[in-house]
């Protein structure tokens, strides 16, 4: 990766607004304005905005892009019309994660992929290197400034500000008269919806959400607002050894699909179960949070992995992570040790999410 | 922070610590400016009583969402008492740093060490 850190078009919004900012995916982004617990809450309670500029946005166009894009990425396109979106992965020819993004059918010809930040040269590289004629790309991630506005409140938000607009239904995209990209979807749980403007605008669009009533927040309360909804992240949880049926993310597999990259491992895997399974953990007992590297252990001390996120969830008080363990030790209601500082604390796996919401 | 507003009777490590010496007794926490850049502590584990620490060895830990910090004793001693406030409430650490926050107090075994600490003046500096 580069060593060149990537600035978004909000960086002095950002730093006008007194927040800290981390180096994520190769960007400089805030990891939080005033506090993570309470802009947590605030996406949980109300509405809350995320600069979201460093995800990337590739254009995929061409008469014949959904069969290709169909051979390349595990979920079914074809279902879709214009106007939806789904969650979908990238596989490398192992069954191995490259990146997991959403798809957005924008019209018959053109489908928009948003990928994530660290991801976007190697996503671009593997569809060029897969490339048939007939099918063109566009990279304009440099090109669009994100915002997330997520939260109970982010749909009035929106009435507020596009009177004239009507927000598209859960994973769908929508295109403004005025050429802004609105999809309803999200990382946190919550309802509310992706913002995607051309990059100048940026400042504009999050100065008015923050005052039609979103709250900024930053990377921290997005990654407690995740987790607490076992949403993987690429790079902790996902990876290119890893297949997303271990992953717990089948549903996102259409194996009636006869061929696309990393399909076989899929296939078997399904099959014959797979070996090992990214499971839900939970302390038991009061202790330091979990976090990632933290290895886990059987009951009776048998080492079987470590933990590949990890938090004290704001919401419900008490240590959540994720990891990756053998699948006879998946089962919801296992009991394990998570290591923290030399000292075993007790933990026993549940059932995905964390947080139930009550919808 | 000014140094005018760090109180006068406490010494500073570098690394941010506080200890308010009285006879033979330190109490330990840690500065204000380091619960401003820490933000939200979610968990503090307090070092067991009765143990014999060294001046800069890691003594608790303060937790935060996203990371956790070493806190390292200012002076050498024993530990004759810990906060059991801070385990049950860690937010008293953000809340009131130089008071209920403390964290653990050491009884000095080398009483001369706390004059090599930084004085609140020498500490306001430091932290700009």
């Amino acid at each position: 990766m580069s060593e060149t850190v990537l600035h978004s078009p909000l960086e002095a919004a950002h730093i006008a607004l007194g927040a800290r900012l981390i180096p994520f995916g190769g960007w400089a982004m805030p990891v939080q304005y005033t506090s993570i617990l309470t802009e947590h809450a605030a996406v949980r309670e109300k509405a809350g905005v995320f600069d979201i500029s460093h995800m990337g946005q590739v254009f995929v166009s061409g008469e014949n892009h959904i069969a290709w894009l169909d051979r390349l990425l595990t979920n079914n396109l074809s279902r879709l019309s214009p106007g939806e979106g789904q969650y979908t992965i990238m596989l490398n020819e192992r069954g191995g994660v490259i990146d997991d993004l959403i798809a957005y059918r924008i019209s018959e010809t053109e489908t928009l992929l948003v990928v994530n930040a660290s991801m976007i040269p190697e996503d671009v590289a593997w569809m060029e290197k897969h490339l048939v004629s007939g099918v063109t790309l566009r990279n304009e991630s440099d090109a669009w400034a994100g915002l997330a506005i997520q939260g109970p409140d982010a749909a009035a938000i929106f009435g507020k500000l596009f009177p004239s607009e009507q927000l598209p239904p859960r994973n769908g995209i929508l295109k403004t008269a005025g050429g802004e990209i609105v999809c309803r979807t999200g990382y946190t749980g919550e309802d509310g919806y992706e913002f995607f403007c051309p990059a100048a605008l940026g400042p504009i669009f999050f100065e008015s959400f923050i005052s039609s009533g979103a709250i900024p927040c930053g990377l921290g309360a997005r990654d407690t607002l995740r987790l607490e909804m076992c949403y993987p992240l690429n790079g902790n949880d996902l990876s290119p050894e890893r297949s997303p049926i271990e992953a717990g993310l089948g549903f996102f597999c259409d194996l009636t699909k006869p061929e696309f990259i990393g399909r076989e491992t899929l296939a078997s895997q399904k099959e014959n179960g797979p070996e090992t399974k990214l499971t839900a953990i939970e302390l038991t007992e009061k202790g330091p949070p979990p976090r990632p590297h933290y290895e886990v252990f059987s009951e009776g001390g048998e080492p079987l992995g470590e933990l590949s996120s990890g938090v004290l969830s704001p919401t419900l008080g008490k240590g959540i992570a994720m990891g990756y363990l053998p699948a006879a030790f998946t089962k919801p209601g296992t009991p394990l040790l998570i290591d923290i500082r030399g000292r075993k604390f007790k933990a026993v796996t549940v059932k995905k999410p964390f947080l139930k919401k009550s919808k | 922070m000014s140094a005018s507003e760090i109180p006068a009777d406490l010494l500073f490590q570098s690394s941010h610590e506080w200890a308010r010496v009285e006879g033979d007794t330190a109490t330990v926490g840690i500065s204000d400016h380091a619960q401003a850049e820490l933000t939200d502590v979610v968990f503090v584990e307090l070092p067991a009583m009765g143990r014999a620490v060294d001046a800069g060895d890691p003594t608790a830990v303060v937790e935060s969402v996203k990371a956790a910090s070493d806190i390292y004793a200012p002076v050498s001693g024993e530990i004759v008492e810990v906060n059991p406030a801070v385990e049950a409430d860690p937010s008293l650490v953000n809340t009131d740093p130089y008071g209920a926050g403390w964290i653990f107090k050491i009884k000095l075994s080398k009483p001369d060490q706390a004059s090599g600490l930084l004085t609140p003046a020498a500490y306001g500096e430091l932290i700009g």
